[in-house]
């Protein structure tokens, strides 16, 4: 025998909804076009506003038909049925109020006052539905939701509690019964007065739980990030170190990257603009260290946007690391840059062989024409002091102060 | 035996393989010994209080508050502090020498060249690594605006001024001396005095980087 399927119930369509989706879920339930059940809520709506009740204590009834979490959101078919439904509105409000005999204002006085309270407590209403109040959950947990949803949903309860307000007070007004209510009002105040303040601490204590559990919310997020940085980069560096552990070359280039690496990730100033002069000469740095196998000590005091002139500057400097690397033949190389108004100066240096600059032949194009020539052809200095056996230093000074 | 006596380190430090490792380095070096390690804030204070060191090699980063907080808690005593650290931010550096410390080196230094500093430390000299000249010279050189300068303590004269770039070309203070014809205790007296500026001035970006000192 062949099972028989569970009996579809009732929901509030989630999907193509114009109020709460209570037409478009009854429609759905009784397989009849959505339009009709409204036609028959607007006819109703005419007997004293009868159809409207029914819809909103249906509203109140009847659940939200679930929609998978991560179901994308399709969009409702709005424009296409707003029309109509205001149009059905309209319909049923023109009924209303000639069953009720125009003006309204003359024989039916209250009915204004019931209009606004039953607005406001639409919209009230409306914030506490279900997928409302998940979204706003939502909202109060992650502040990467725009911000402007909570306002939106702030200014909507802040406006249909007015309204409730304002329909309650002229109803009491115009009945006539707002000094007897007063009365009334001041011990339900009280009251209220007096149950928020017995329940104040509890209250106080939710709040603060929400607040630590966001804190530790976003703190385990920052452990899971840096848990995934050190994971790509540190972890997959060790165990190249020890694939490579007989090529001390190696794993000498392994582990100076990786430290560049983690400590740019680490300490470098959030503010700091790749675009500019310290940054392009780390970079450098970075490269020769890669590529030689040496430890460049980069000290850059002060910081400008790189200029055509600047770029030759981080371009010099990059030749003159490379022949330190190169020639040198020790592991530490000094870098000293200093960015002043009027002019920058670098100093590139190490402690190793050093070479006697009168006899470096015509051809060793690096020094030049990578270093002097380029530094003189944007209107700058290199000069080269060498010592045999004591080490060289480069300087490279390029004027900033004309444009 | 001529030789002057060692000086006495305390090694403060929570990674006990790096203590072990500074301690294999500094036992060749015989103007050095080492008296006492401790792997945490409270340790540091009592192993300091009982072996009276001459200088404590101290770790910036430690659970509890750091170097910074055992500068704070030893401070009375006649006791020198440098401080050795992995981080090269500047908030870490200004900060540990603004509590106190007289010098600051980072963790890869050679063995020689720690323990010259630490013997240029307990003769009551400044250590700066080329880095902390960087930082120094930035700071100083930065316009404030807001406020009167104190030339006592919020500038640097021409002369610290050209120490202080030696120093961050990677110089040692004897090719400084060298270089600016002048001698060694000169340098020394420079860079004295630069940390004291360093300590005590108001400078924005110092007290910005002593206070926003974070924890890793």
């Amino acid at each position: 025998m062949q099972l028989a399927a569970p009996p579809p119930r009732l929901y509030r369509a989630a999907d193509g909804r114009v109020v709460a989706g209570v037409a478009q879920g009854l429609a759905n339930h009784l397989a009849v076009k959505p339009l009709y059940v409204r036609i028959a809520f607007a006819v109703l709506a005419t007997f004293n506003g009868f159809g409207i009740v029914v819809y909103l204590a249906l509203w109140a009834v009847i659940p939200q038909e679930p929609v998978a979490a991560d179901a994308p959101r399709r969009p409702r078919r709005r424009a296409v049925e707003r029309g109509t439904v205001l149009a059905l509105v309209a319909v049923a409000a023109g009924g209303l109020l000639l069953s009720r005999g125009v003006p309204i204002l003359g024989n039916n006085i209250l009915l204004v006052p019931l209009l606004l309270a039953g607005a406001g407590l639409a919209v009230l209403w409306s914030q506490a539905d279900k997928d409302q109040r998940d979204r706003w959950r939502r909202i109060s947990l992650f502040e990467t939701e725009p911000t402007t949803r909570r306002s939106v949903a702030i200014i909507r309860f802040v406006g249909g509690a007015i309204l409730v307000a304002a329909g309650v007070a002229s109803f009491l007004l115009l009945s006539g019964t707002l000094s007897a209510a007063r009365d009334g009002l001041v011990a339900g105040v009280a009251v209220l007065a007096g149950l928020a303040l017995l329940t104040a601490p509890l209250w106080w204590r939710l709040v603060a739980d929400l607040t630590q559990e966001r804190r530790e919310r976003i703190r385990s997020q920052e452990r899971a990030d840096l848990a995934a940085h050190l994971h790509d980069s540190v972890l997959q560096t060790l165990a190249l170190i020890q694939r490579h552990s007989d090529e001390p070359r190696e794993v000498a280039r392994l582990a100076r990257g990786q430290e560049r690496e983690l400590r740019t990730w680490l300490y470098r100033p959030e503010d700091r603009e790749e675009s500019k002069f310290a940054a392009a000469l780390e970079a450098v740095a970075g490269e020769v260290e890669d590529a030689y196998v040496v430890q460049v000590e980069s000290v850059v005091v002060g910081d400008a946007e790189v200029d055509d002139r600047l770029g030759a500057v981080v371009q010099a400097t990059r030749e003159a690391l490379v022949n330190a690397a190169k020639h040198a033949g020790v592991g530490t190389i000094s870098l000293y840059a200093e960015v002043e108004p009027a002019e920058v100066t670098v100093f590139v240096r190490d402690r190793g062989a050093g070479f006697d600059p009168e006899l470096v032949d015509e051809d060793r194009h690096g020094v030049r024409g990578s270093i002097v020539g380029r530094m003189e052809r944007h209107g700058g200095e290199a000069t080269i002091r060498s010592v045999v056996g004591a080490g060289t230093e480069v300087e490279l000074s390029m004027d900033r102060s004309t444009t | 035996m001529t030789e002057a006596q060692p000086v006495r380190v305390v090694l403060v430090d929570d990674h006990s393989m790096f203590r072990s490792g500074v301690r294999a380095e500094l036992a060749a070096d015989s103007g050095v010994e080492i008296v006492g390690e401790a792997g945490g804030v409270g340790e540091a204070v009592a192993v300091i209080g009982r072996t009276k060191p001459d200088v404590v090699l101290l770790d910036v980063h430690m659970p509890d508050g750091g170097g910074k907080a055992v500068l704070e808690q030893v401070k009375d005593q006649d006791v020198r502090f440098l401080a050795l650290s992995v981080s090269d931010a500047a908030e870490d550096v200004i900060g540990v020498i603004r509590a106190g410390a007289r010098g600051y080196v980072t963790k890869t230094i050679s063995g020689p060249d720690l323990g010259a500093a630490v013997r240029r430390v307990k003769d009551g000299d400044a250590v700066f690594s080329p880095r902390l000249a960087g930082f120094v010279l930035d700071a100083f050189t930065r316009p404030e605006s807001s406020r009167e300068l104190d030339p006592e303590l919020d500038q640097l004269t021409q002369r610290e001024r050209e120490v202080l770039r030696l120093l961050a070309r990677g110089y040692a203070y004897k090719e400084i001396a060298s270089r600016l014809f002048i001698s060694v205790k000169t340098v020394e007296t420079h860079v004295s005095s630069v940390l004291r500026k360093l300590q005590l001035s108001n400078r924005y970006e110092l007290s910005r980087w002593a206070t926003d000192r974070r924890l890793v």
